[in-house]
């Protein structure tokens, strides 16, 4: 019993992580600019049809891949800021959920014409890792790697560069930063590339994992806002631990009750903590 | 002003009542189904639009209410026999009642956070449906066919279905114009605006918002019971749609919100739309992204809507479309 209930823990935790840098991206976004980008499912969607693509056509690694999807993920991000966001950056919350909404039916509906929503899958195995009596598939322990790694870009990314560091400025007094000469405009159209680069990233991961549609993006979306508010929304370090807490949970609970369950139990959980500490778990009050 | 001398009262109304009357002089049952559709549309995004016009609230998962409303709803009609009237009411005096309960701890929530709050709700009232067996759990239930034998057999229970919602349609369009012009609605207004500010000058913000919350609730409610009965079965996949709370606010998006007369015309426009969208042969598959695009012009470029358009630039037309 114990040893399945370690076991399940564990391939949960692994795959928290991965959890965790979907959520980043949306939390950048939300702490740069206030705005919940709806269209951060579709791009999930995107980085998984990004990584197939790239080896099932040209047989690239598709760890490899996960390179060129990460920049593609950040012109996309570019992209869907110009046209769709800029505009109600400063309008009421309504219009830029909308916005990003919208764009999250162009980017579905162009891609069910074209991908159809039949699954796929990325036929690319391991082997997996035997750790006294815990067995797990080595693509779990390499994603998690992986998440880490981007963590880690990330956070060195914010806190060494100068982009990195006109983000946070902007992040916690536009106008002040303005004044200070940081071309705001710029800058915000960075977070939000950086914000689909991880879910593009996220997505490629999650792809070596499970099969997937053009529309398995909509269950990451929302169990990245789930982590987003367990950490705190804005928090990007509080996302990660976020991703742990609901990969752990989703460990656990199908050892406890059936595993249809789990979603009550993560949205009950989302709505309880928004209503009790709407600052996340760690964040300041 | 009495309220029968403006035109803004009863225009939708008149139209809405003619509109029905016509089908049911007409009698032909693939105009029924339609506007049944539409006059649905029309009834949730009113509903909605009551909340999200009024108070400036963003109910991302109003259509939790349709689903709740609807089994309860669809339970008391087929598993106990309760009459449609009954039942439906039952529906949204049932939405009515959860939209207080939760509207109490969640409308404290603002923006963002209230909007993905009700995400969350939805999507843990459609697992716990799915999970919960007096409702059938995850395949849902299928109408006991003995309850159309009541009104006389499946067709004619169709069409009673539909006067029904045709009645419940200008009730919703009543509401939101009362709710509009009592000192109640001025509060909501003042709210939507500023709500610190509306506080200070003696708003009872939170008493004010879970009554809207609630009023706009009971109607989905009552929807979902006959939508569902006109179905035949109910199940999760079909009661908690994500994308239907979506469509709603793009409805009131698109005819204006805080208009009476705008989710009536936005409701209808939607619904032309995606049915021509579907139909035709270029943009069959690209509906849904024909559809958005649309929805980012609105929002980008029209945000008030098209009634509130109009208003904002033909000064004259203010006292017909309200």
């Amino acid at each position: 019993m114990l040893d399945q209930l370690i076991s399940s823990l564990t391939d949960g935790l692994l795959l928290g992580f991965v959890y965790g840098v979907a959520a980043m991206g949306l939390t950048l976004i939300w702490g740069v600019m206030s705005v919940i980008n709806l269209a951060h499912g579709p791009v999930i969607a995107l980085g998984m049809f990004g990584t197939y693509l790239l080896f099932t056509h040209l047989g690239v690694n598709p760890y490899l891949a996960m390179v060129p999807v990460a920049g593609a993920g950040l012109i996309v991000g570019l992209v869907i800021y110009v046209i769709a966001v800029h505009r109600v950056i400063n309008a009421p919350h309504l219009s830029s959920l909308l916005a990003t909404f919208a764009v999250n039916m162009i980017i579905i509906g162009v891609g069910t014409a074209v991908f159809s929503t039949s699954p796929q899958n990325i036929d690319y195995s391991l082997g997996s890792v035997e750790v006294g009596f815990l067995t797990f598939p080595a693509s779990r322990l390499v994603g998690a790697f992986g998440a880490i790694l981007v963590t880690a870009c990330l956070y060195l990314f914010l806190y060494f560069t100068r982009p990195g560091k006109a983000i946070r400025a902007v992040a916690n007094n536009r106008m002040a930063s303005e004044l200070m000469g940081i071309p705001s405009s710029r800058v915000l159209a960075l977070s939000f590339g950086l914000g689909t680069m991880m879910a593009a990233v996220a997505g490629g991961l999650i792809a070596t994992f499970f099969p997937f549609t053009i529309l398995s993006g909509g269950p990451y979306e929302l169990k990245s806002f789930v982590i987003c508010v367990l950490g705190g929304l804005g928090n990007p370090l509080g996302a990660l631990v976020g991703g742990l807490i609901l990969g752990g949970l989703e460990g656990l609970i199908p050892t406890f009750m059936p595993v249809s369950w789990v979603p009550v139990v993560e949205f009950g959980l989302f709505v309880l903590v928004l209503l009790v500490r709407p600052s996340g778990l760690f964040g300041a009050k | 002003m009495k309220p029968w001398r403006n035109p803004g009262f009863w225009l939708p109304l008149v139209i809405v009542l003619v509109w029905g009357a016509v089908v049911l002089l007409i009698h032909q049952d693939t105009m029924r189904e339609t506007a049944f559709i539409l006059l649905m549309a029309v009834g949730l995004a009113s509903s909605l639009n009551i909340l999200l016009g009024y108070t400036g609230y963003v109910s991302f998962g109003h259509i939790v209410f349709f689903g709740l409303g609807g089994y309860t709803g669809f339970y008391l009609l087929s598993e106990q026999g309760w009459p449609l009237f009954a039942a439906a009411i039952g529906g949204g005096l049932l939405s009515a009642l959860i939209a207080g309960l939760v509207g109490l701890a969640v409308l404290r929530l603002r923006g963002a956070y209230f909007a993905l709050a009700t995400i969350g709700i939805n999507e843990a009232a459609r697992a716990f449906v799915s999970n919960f067996e007096p409702f059938g759990g995850p395949t849902g239930m299928f109408v006991n066919f003995s309850a159309y034998q009541k009104y006389g057999g499946p067709g004619e229970a169709l069409w009673i279905t539909f006067i029904f919602l045709w009645v419940t349609t200008m009730v919703v369009l009543l509401v939101s114009y009362l709710v509009k012009h009592s000192r109640f609605g001025l509060g909501l207004l003042a709210i939507r605006e500023d709500e610190d500010a509306a506080m200070v000058m003696g708003v009872k913000a939170p008493k004010a918002k879970t009554i809207t919350y609630i009023i706009s609730a009971f109607f989905p409610g009552v929807i979902g019971t006959l939508y569902f009965f006109k179905n035949g079965n109910v199940e999760p996949g079909d009661a908690f749609q994500l994308h239907m709370s979506i469509e709603m606010l793009v409805m009131v998006m698109l005819g204006g919100m805080g208009t009476v007369m705008g989710p009536l015309l936005g409701a209808v426009g939607y619904q032309w739309l995606r049915g021509y969208l579907l139909t035709s042969p270029i943009f069959k598959d690209l509906h849904l992204a024909v559809a958005g695009a649309m929805l980012l012009l609105i929002i980008l470029f029209v945000p008030a809507g098209v009634v509130g358009w109009v208003r904002n630039h033909f000064r004259r037309l203010q006292k017909v479309l309200e």
